[in-house]
């Protein structure tokens, strides 16, 4: 079993980042062992799609379980059919999380758990003034 | 043809409260054919104040691409070409992402396989009418949680087989992206509706900016005037752009466009005020063209 986590540092003993599609770093580490290994996101500047291209990274480095903190409905639509266990974390280095998810006490995603963030909250359209905050 | 745009930068400026004022006020005039087109496809509503009879409509589609499993071998091509990421590798599997797709057909192009077809992705609706005044209005409907604006918006300015108006009027989204490029393109002349707060005036030189980028003259409406001190006179002198209007803070103004009345129900005097702005944009416009 191999578990991808989700970093803004690339350190395994600083906290990890609840962001999946566009964290900086992914931390790489096999079940059981401690060879951490840390890659920079190839998503984090894509114009659209980051969840799913980071999905797609992740299968092809053999990548079975990742640990973060929210999946976009395309993200995690993506992971499921990629066969990829997605393990939900609030807080906590990329070690602890480790460990708790090698003893059980992580649970998985059942669905998407973030609103997805394609094409939402740039561009300019942040004011919306007077009309119920709406925000696309 | 005319064709008149109302643009704001931040929401909630009066760009329909505009756009609707001026469409009544020159469709007094019996051989003017007056078209309104709502872009504001997430929240079109200048149907709710000239309560139209929506007597046609069609579906906006995106095509996107559907994979012949037979066919394709697995070679990733399509996924590497995607620039939006809506089409990855699982498996050897393609998988597309109907959401992220825009539509833009290089997966299917670059499919060494021809194992790509593209099918249509209804993403939307337009809708065409005649409401109050014998005013024309056509609208775009972008379905809940679709991302794309932009080929609404599109679709809708190319809707025109059975319309011959004199003079349409965009009311353009909010914003500075490419949902108010696509709105304002090609229009020949662009109203910028602001008020005079700080954030009024900030998003005011964004969407003025956009303007300028695309080549297209525009003039400042100053809405609610009295709410705020930010100074748009001055950034009208100082950039060359003629302050057309100003419409004060009025409670009554505000409470009858809650009720649903239009700004000519409300003061008719602005009748004659938009008809007379109407005329000065025209001036304007002929200074450029000759």
């Amino acid at each position: 079993m191999k578990f991808a986590i989700s970093s803004s540092t690339g350190n395994p003993d600083k906290e990890f980042s609840a962001r999946f599609g566009r964290c900086a770093y992914f931390l790489l580490v096999d079940e059981g062992a401690d060879n951490w290994e840390k890659i920079s996101n190839p998503a984090v500047n894509a114009q659209g799609g980051a969840g799913t291209q980071v999905v797609q990274y992740l299968a092809d480095q053999g990548v079975n379980a990742v640990i973060s903190g929210r999946y976009g409905p395309n993200a995690y639509e993506a992971l499921a059919a990629a066969g990829i266990n997605a393990y939900l974390a609030n807080s906590g280095t990329p070690r602890q999380l480790l460990e708790l998810a090698q003893a059980g006490s992580l649970s998985s995603a059942a669905g998407p758990t973030g609103e997805g963030m394609h094409l939402r909250g740039g561009g300019g359209r942040g004011g919306r003034g007077g009309r119920g905050g709406r925000r696309k | 043809m005319m064709r008149l745009a109302v643009a704001s930068g931040k929401g909630g400026t009066g760009k329909t409260t505009v756009a609707i004022a001026l469409a009544e006020s020159l469709s007094l005039d019996p051989d003017q054919i007056v078209l309104v087109s709502d872009c504001d496809v997430e929240a079109p509503n200048v149907h709710l104040y000239l309560d139209p009879d929506f007597k046609q409509s069609r579906d906006v589609n995106v095509l996107i691409p559907q994979v012949d499993e037979d066919s394709c071998t697995g070679c990733g091509i399509c996924s590497e070409v995607c620039q939006y990421n809506a089409i990855i590798l699982l498996k050897d599997h393609p998988m597309v992402f109907p959401s992220l797709c825009h539509g833009c057909g290089s997966c299917m192009l670059n499919c060494p396989e021809n194992a790509i077809q593209e099918i249509p992705n209804q993403i939307g609706i337009l809708e065409r009418g005649i409401g109050k005044k014998n005013i024309s209005l056509r609208q775009g409907l972008l379905n809940p949680g679709e991302p794309l604006t932009v080929p609404v918006i599109a679709d809708l300015k190319k809707w025109n087989e059975g319309l011959s108006p004199q003079l349409e009027i965009i009311d353009s989204p909010p914003g500075a992206s490419c949902p108010v490029v696509e709105a304002i393109r090609g229009v020949d002349f662009l109203l910028l509706v602001t008020e005079p707060t700080p954030f009024g005036l900030h998003d005011l030189k964004q969407a003025h900016q956009v303007a300028n980028e695309l080549g297209i003259r525009s003039g400042v409406i100053i809405n609610r005037d009295g709410l705020g001190e930010a100074d748009i006179e001055s950034y009208c002198r100082e950039n060359n752009t003629p302050l057309l209007m100003t419409i004060p803070l009025d409670k009554k103004i505000g409470a009858g466009l809650a009720r649903g009345d239009t700004l000519i129900e409300i003061y008719p005097e602005y009748e004659d005020k938009f008809s007379l702005l109407y005329q000065e944009v025209i001036q304007i416009v002929k200074e450029v063209v000759d």
